[in-house]
């Protein structure tokens, strides 16, 4: 299949991402700073449209040394996307589950070429 | 590799964020695709969704037989909004994870002209219904899942009888593949049969249920007349669970997760555990039951758990000819939330509660833990009659419903989809 643009990358905020359907395949396309990460718009959960849903920090209990906690606080380095069928949430950088790696979205193949963004449509 | 770098107009299409404005429709695209796969089955019946009262709740106060309620709901509503006389914390709602469900929020979608599409509530069913190939959807209440904790008892008994007007005056006529059940204020049992005289002929009230969060023994003497009468309308009584993080056990857990695992179980079994040790089966040998939104997993703890204390205290629980888990086999459950993590495990759960014949699917939509049709769908132990009966011929049978497709095709829904995208 053909790499298909969607979209300029100065079109996509900071953390942003765009999902699209291309004839049937819908794939969610990711913005980290410099950075792109493409997915399939389907939850490994029960096929929910993860890639549609908010994108947040990944929350962490905050540890201190001797083992007490001072809550919950939000990553200053992971963001995550998260389902709206039921809050499964993916590292967007690697597409995995936080608590369980083996839940994860399926990778597609992005590439920046000249400022715009391309994303490689499996055969279906 | 061949670049397209001006795809092809019609062929790319941008999926917006899911929010809480979302159309149920878009919300639920996935869902309708997955329908495709069960196009064919005679019949889907979603036996616990919700109706998320909020944004009808100035419509269900007005039908308020009390005069002195109804002023004090009507006051209330004009000063802050929300929901007056409803015993929840407002600021204790985590259901939506702050936002990472927005489902759990709505609805606040765009609905067309009333005049011509009718009641909002009945449209947005019918998206939901559509979507996920449902031909009937059991509506229950939500926040009125927490009026068994109200202590002011009138407010119980008000309500109820507001809700079943509100539902059978003016939501179901306008559609028949929306059913319910008549809410009992079940802290006052007198007028409970009074509710089930009044709808026992109604053919959309399809059963009795009783909101399950309250410290109500329902073996107590008081009830049986009014078990004895639901037995003779051949209609069956519900217990929905519910959440409740006052219970004074459940002040001790942290997070809400913690409070909803536990709480929405905690209920179904102190109930189903007075049901069985009292024999209530034996009593009301045709009264059907069915337990609702606790998951699967607790039954089999709680069968292996009765049958072995029965065993040795047999006197305290004369009144069974059988061990608790033949007579719990015998009931009817619905099968949200599904525990599916363990599929070993959960194949065990089907065969203990025989699942073929006594599960019942249930969506549970619009909350944040809704399973769709396809969670049974998909489970690789089930063979396709299995199949069949708990998406919707067992439901038939525990509802009298006829066995007879009221839901469009999904191939039609998504052609009709995709024009109301162009
Ligand atoms: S389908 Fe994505 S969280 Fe359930």
């Amino acid at each position: 299949m053909p790499d298909v643009s969607v979209g300029k990358a100065s079109d996509f905020a900071d953390p942003g991402r765009k999902v699209v359907d291309i004839s049937g395949t819908e794939i969610g396309v990711f913005r980290l700073g410099d950075d792109f990460f493409a997915y399939h718009n389907i939850c490994p959960h029960l096929d929910g449209p993860a890639c549609q849903g908010k994108i947040l920090p990944c929350a962490t209990e905050d540890v201190q040394p001797d083992g007490t906690s001072m809550g919950r606080v939000f990553s200053k380095t992971q963001m995550n996307i998260i389902c709206p069928w039921h809050g499964y949430e993916f590292d967007i950088r690697t597409g995995k589950h936080p608590t369980d790696g083996r839940a994860r979205l399926r990778p597609v193949n992005v590439s920046v070429r000249d400022g715009e963004v391309y994303v490689n449509v499996p055969a279906r | 590799m061949p670049l397209e770098t001006s795809p092809r107009a019609g062929n790319i299409r941008e999926l917006p964020e899911i929010t809480v404005a979302s159309d149920t429709r878009d919300y639920l695209a996935h869902a309708a695709k997955q329908a495709l796969k069960y196009d064919d089955y005679e019949l889907i019946v979603d036996m616990d969704a919700h109706l998320q009262e909020g944004g009808f709740w100035g419509e269900i106060i007005g039908l308020l037989e009390n005069d002195v309620l109804k002023q004090t709901a009507e006051e209330m509503m004009r000063g802050r909004g929300g929901m007056p006389l409803i015993n929840m914390q407002p600021g204790m709602s985590f259901q939506s994870m702050s936002g990472r469900v927005p489902h759990q929020s709505g609805p606040q979608e765009k609905t067309d002209d009333p005049a011509i599409s009718g009641h909002r509530f009945v449209q947005i069913v019918r998206r939901t219904m559509d979507a996920m190939g449902c031909d009937y959807q059991v509506i229950f209440p939500t926040s009125m899942l927490h009026l068994g904790m109200n202590p002011m008892e009138d407010i119980e008994i008000y309500l109820a009888r507001a809700y079943c007007r509100w539902l059978s005056e003016v939501i179901m006529p306008q559609d028949k593949r929306i059913i319910g059940l008549a809410y009992l204020p079940f802290n006052t049992p007198d007028e409970c049969e009074k509710l089930v005289k009044q709808y026992a002929d109604n053919p959309q009230i399809v059963g009795f249920t009783v909101c399950a969060v309250r410290h109500k023994p329902v073996h107590s003497n008081q009830y049986m007349r009014l078990y004895r009468m639901i037995e003779e309308t051949g209609k069956p009584l519900i217990f929905h669970a519910g959440p409740h993080w006052d219970d004074p056990s459940f002040s001790q857990l942290n997070r809400f997760i913690s409070m909803h695992a536990l709480s929405f179980v905690h209920y179904n079994l102190i109930h189903m555990t007075n049901w069985v040790i009292n024999a209530l089966p034996e009593r009301f040998p045709k009264l059907k039951t069915v337990w609702v939104e606790s998951g699967l997993a607790w039954i089999p703890f709680l069968m292996q758990r009765l049958d072995h204390e029965v065993m040795m205290r047999q006197n305290e629980a004369p009144g069974l000819k059988r061990l608790p888990s033949e007579y719990m086999k015998e009931m009817f459950y619905s099968s949200q939330p599904m525990e599916r993590n363990n599929l070993e495990l959960l194949q065990a759960t089907f065969k203990a509660i025989n699942a073929e014949t006594q599960l019942l699917y249930s969506s549970d939509w619009p909350h944040w833990d809704f399973d769709p049709p396809s969670s049974i769908t998909t489970l690789p132990f089930l063979g396709d009659q299995a199949k069949r009966n708990i998406l919707g011929l067992n439901a038939a049978k525990v509802f009298n419903l006829p066995v007879k497709r009221l839901r469009p095709r999904a191939a039609d829904f998504l052609a009709q989809e995709a024009e109301r995208h162009r």
